[in-house]
């Protein structure tokens, strides 16, 4: 079967029922995607898939077919893409706020976390303190880091309103 | 640096001869060459604690784990702090019990506390060792010497420079660790006491990140084991009556493994080992009947316990006979969970003579330790290397994960990666366990607490892992326990006010009766703060004084008053009587404040909560929590834990319960067991009282209790009613309030 990672295309043989995460975690050995429950409910595989943040968990091999799949990996080319760079930036701008403001402890719901605020940018430039909240609440952390990770997404959200460095 | 310290440092080097005795250059010692050998090495060797190398940079070897809490980063900044290094020119290795020196476990917040001094004194000796070298290759007098950077500079007539990494570059020191090298005096510090970044941040948002649950190896096989759906009665274990394996026959690349009651399943592709996991078909012994959720604390209070007094002085009879007000408060504190965010994994690869092991372990010497006794294999014959997973916040299941792969990997006759399911962590937790405390506290006429006594239900932790129990081994108790922090806490139960007449008494459940427990997080402290504190509170309350100036006025420890005082300052506190401002609004307000600990340091916290009487639910709106640690390495670190507590203990006050029937634990992923989301997050304050001269303690669990204790008294400021159980759900909070809905 073949599916669409990062602008690349892949052949790979897992079952067609076998979730995706399975199959970037091993057959792609991707380190962005991570399994946290296998149930939806945690965020920790989410993957953007065409755009949107999906559970890669409990989405099905063949229920990908060839939509577009966007890991942590490939996040900064995505974003240059959506803003039309020249070439994509080292890391999104999500990425560089969650280091600037010193958001991770163990890091481990971060590609959640990062991949969930990519979409939430994409769509809402300038969102509002509630509208964070609300776009980020299907993601868990349990080293407590929410203040900040909203901090960085405000501090994502200026830079990128100021010239999509 | 300071003039007196200098000299104290160059006296020194003039005198201190003898520390560099027999100090010669060996040959090359190779990455390789270090980790052939079983260690721990040899912790009197220079050499075990550090590498100088040709290009001038250094490695330091740290036996502490990077856990999220920013250890690895600070343990450096305290090494090139002494070594006069730049952050840049200073690494660290993983965790190695072939590498790494045995500094205990990472744990009770004691990576700086612990590994601080030994990281410091280490680093000064290498530094010494370092000038002597100089001092002959330049042919100038120690005392001349600076160092900047790994560069040795002359400062009399040569000034002439050598590198750390011309004089020793990659060779051993050969150096015998005295621990009496002298040490930078705190007023030189210029990496110490900064907010330097973490190094490990960028890879983390990266995807870089080497986790635990990234690990793999050739050949390997990936395996789940099979249990019951949550734990039952420690002591129970889970017997098997039955397995069908030809209920996976339709899963054609797994197979079964057993021994004894430890059941799993392997197989080359990992979702046909997860598909095998749920579908093989096992019949369970029914375990005996567990008290469960609603009749647990009556069962604790009403069992067959043992008794030790923790503390007594004074004469409690006559200082409660002679108090002008009492106040009498009681907690009821559930099991709460580890539950780290991803579950834990282990890599293990058993050989007939040898064994090498991956996991998150906090601890790879006792965990090397608790594989021997499983494999009947010597320690010298196996390796265990640690690999972060996520954040776990005490004994979760990290030690089982890694004793099941190693079963499954031994089984199976190849390497296994082993990666639990959700509810295998969540059911087979290790819990921080329930309490049920019950305190008095009175005051004289002048506000003056006089008497003070509190009694604590509680069972230990356990010492056999899930893993070896089903294999035979019997289930046993933690030593200690009913003693240190698996008992009443001798510094968060009033002992950090002037009480003359005080007891502190411990009651000692039967481990195997109950749920699996083990160190959690701050482990007991919230119950304890959470009865004490609203004790403390009520006496402020019934003395018609403000709950801040009461706690002050009988407190005489700088150190209790100055993060008090920090505490209250940053939450601009103005003085007035608890539930003062109570009202029939539907939606109410309220402010608290608590102190407490875990170990050594010292907390304070200030809660502004809002409570909806109609639907009952409570949302801390902004937490303030205050820690003096002692000297803190790095600020911005104790920052960020301060922060990550506060969120923690909201998530444990208003969400976290295990919950359990007679047969089993039935909080089995984040919807039986919720913690808290975004949408309740408080907005943090974080202050760190910076004491540059004082020994460095924990931070990382330092300021739990006193958050508990503030939303606990901000619920009564905001209502009037004293909660009685935690955490405060809305179930619970409506009946308390007197709603028409109960529990």
């Amino acid at each position: 079967m073949q599916i669409r990672v990062n602008e690349r295309s892949w052949t790979v043989n897992a079952a067609p029922d076998t979730p995706l995460l399975y199959v970037l975690m091993n057959e792609l050995q991707l380190q962005g995607p991570r399994f946290g429950c296998g149930l939806a409910q945690c965020g920790s595989c989410s993957v953007l898939v065409n755009g949107v943040e999906t559970r890669s968990c409990v989405t099905p091999l063949s229920a990908v077919g060839s939509k577009s799949v966007t890991t942590l990996e490939g996040l900064p080319a995505w974003y240059a893409g959506q803003k039309k760079l020249a070439k994509p930036p080292a890391l999104h701008p999500v990425q560089q706020a969650m280091i600037d403001e010193q958001a991770v402890q163990c890091g481990y719901c971060f590609n959640g976390m990062i991949i969930k605020s990519s979409e939430l940018l994409s769509k809402i430039p300038r969102p509002t303190d509630a509208q964070i909240r609300t776009a980020m609440n299907g993601h868990l952390c349990r080293c407590g880091t929410y203040p900040r990770i909203m901090k960085a997404i405000q501090r994502a959200s200026l830079v990128m309103a100021g010239g999509g460095k | 640096m300071s003039k007196t310290s200098e000299i104290v440092r160059r006296d020194f080097l003039k005198t201190g001869g003898a520390l560099v005795v027999g100090f010669s250059l060996r040959d090359k010692l190779s990455a390789q060459e270090r980790g052939t050998k079983a260690g721990p090495p040899d912790a009197k060797q220079v050499d075990t604690w550090l590498a100088i190398h040709a290009d001038n940079s250094a490695t330091v070897y740290i036996g502490f784990a990077e856990l999220g809490q920013g250890a690895s980063t600070a343990l450096l900044q305290i090494a090139a702090e002494e070594l006069d290094l730049d952050m840049s020119q200073i690494k660290t290795v993983r965790l190695d019990t072939n590498v790494t020196p045995n500094q205990g476990g990472t744990y009770s917040s004691a990576s700086i506390n612990r590994g601080g001094p030994q990281v410091r004194t280490a680093a000064a000796e290498a530094r010494l060792a370092l000038l002597k070298l100089a001092s002959a290759k330049l042919n100038t007098p120690q005392d001349q010497l600076t160092v900047s950077k790994g560069v040795v500079s002359g400062t009399g007539n040569s000034k002439d420079s050598v590198t750390y990494g011309e004089l020793v570059g990659d060779k051993p020191f050969n150096v015998t660790f005295t621990g009496n090298a002298p040490v930078k005096p705190t007023t030189a510090y210029k990496i110490v006491g900064t907010k330097y970044p973490r190094n490990d941040t960028p890879a983390k948002v990266g995807a870089q990140y080497a986790y635990m649950q990234y690990v793999r190896v050739p050949g390997m096989l990936h395996g789940r084991v099979v249990r019951p759906r949550g734990q039952r009665m420690y002591g129970a274990g889970a017997k098997i009556v039955s397995v069908d394996e030809a209920s996976i026959r339709s899963i054609a690349g797994a197979r079964v493994v057993r021994k004894g009651d430890f059941l799993g399943v392997v197989a080359e592709n990992e979702w046909d080992a997860i598909r095998a996991a749920q579908q093989l078909k096992v019949v369970w012994e029914t375990p005996p009947p567990l008290p469960g959720n609603a009749g647990l604390y009556e069962h604790m209070r009403a069992a067959k316990t043992e008794e030790n007094i923790v503390l007594e002085r004074g004469n409690l009879a006559a200082g409660f006979n002679g108090a002008a007000h009492t106040a009498a408060h009681t907690c009821r504190g559930p099991y709460q969970a580890h539950a780290p965010f991803g579950p834990n994994c282990a890599v293990a690869d058993v050989k007939a003579d040898s064994a090498l092991v991956m996991c998150s372990t906090q601890d790879v010497y006792g965990t090397r330790n608790s594989l021997s006794r499983l494999l009947g294999m010597p320690v010298d014959k196996i390796r265990v290397q640690y690999y972060e997973g996520s954040g776990t916040y005490g004994h979760s299941c990290y030690d089982d994960v890694a004793q099941a792969a190693v079963l499954l990997s031994q089984l199976a006759g190849k390497p296994v990666r082993l990666q639990f399911m959700r509810w295998d962590e969540h059911g087979w937790d290790n819990y921080g366990p329930g309490h049920v405390g019950e305190v008095r506290a009175a005051a004289d006429a002048n506000g003056k607490i006089v008497a003070y006594e509190y009694q604590g239900w509680q069972h230990g932790w356990i010492n056999t892992e899930t893993s070896a129990q089903l294999t035979g081994v019997p289930p046993t108790e933690w030593p200690g326990a009913g003693t240190g922090v698996q008992g009443v806490n001798r510094l968060t139960c009033g002992g950090m006010y002037d009480i003359p007449n005080l007891r502190l008494v411990n009651h000692k459940l039967a481990v195997t009766s109950y749920l699996k427990a083990g160190w959690l997080r701050s482990p007991l402290d919230l119950s304890f703060a959470f009865a004490s504190e609203q004790a403390i509170d009520q006496l402020a309350y019934l003395t018609r004084a403000d709950s801040y100036e009461f706690r002050k006025k009988n407190m005489t420890d700088i150190r209790w008053l100055g993060v008090l005082n920090a505490a209250a300052q940053a939450a601009k506190w103005t003085p007035r009587r608890s539930a003062a401002n109570v009202s029939q609004a539907n939606v109410v307000t309220g402010r608290g404040i608590g102190v407490g600990t875990h170990l050594t340091s010292y907390g304070a916290a200030v809660a502004e909560i809002e409570v909806n009487k109609d639907t009952g639910r409570v949302v801390a709106k902004h937490l303030y929590g205050a820690i003096d640690a002692g000297q803190v390495v790095n600020p911005g670190f104790v920052e960020s834990q301060i922060m990550g507590q506060m969120v923690q203990t909201a998530s444990r006050m208003f969400k976290e319960e295990v919950k359990f029937d007679q047969a089993g634990v039935t909080s089995l992923d984040w919807a039986t067991y919720p913690i808290l989301r975004f949408d309740e997050c408080p907005e943090v304050t974080a202050v760190v009282v910076q004491r540059i001269d004082q020994k460095s303690t924990g931070a990382g669990e330092e300021c739990m209790a006193a958050a508990a204790a503030a939303i606990a008294n901000a619920f009564f400021d905001a209502t009037g009613v004293r909660m009685k159980e935690f955490p405060l759900t809305p179930v619970r909070v409506l009946a308390a309030l007197g709603g028409s809905k109960t529990a």
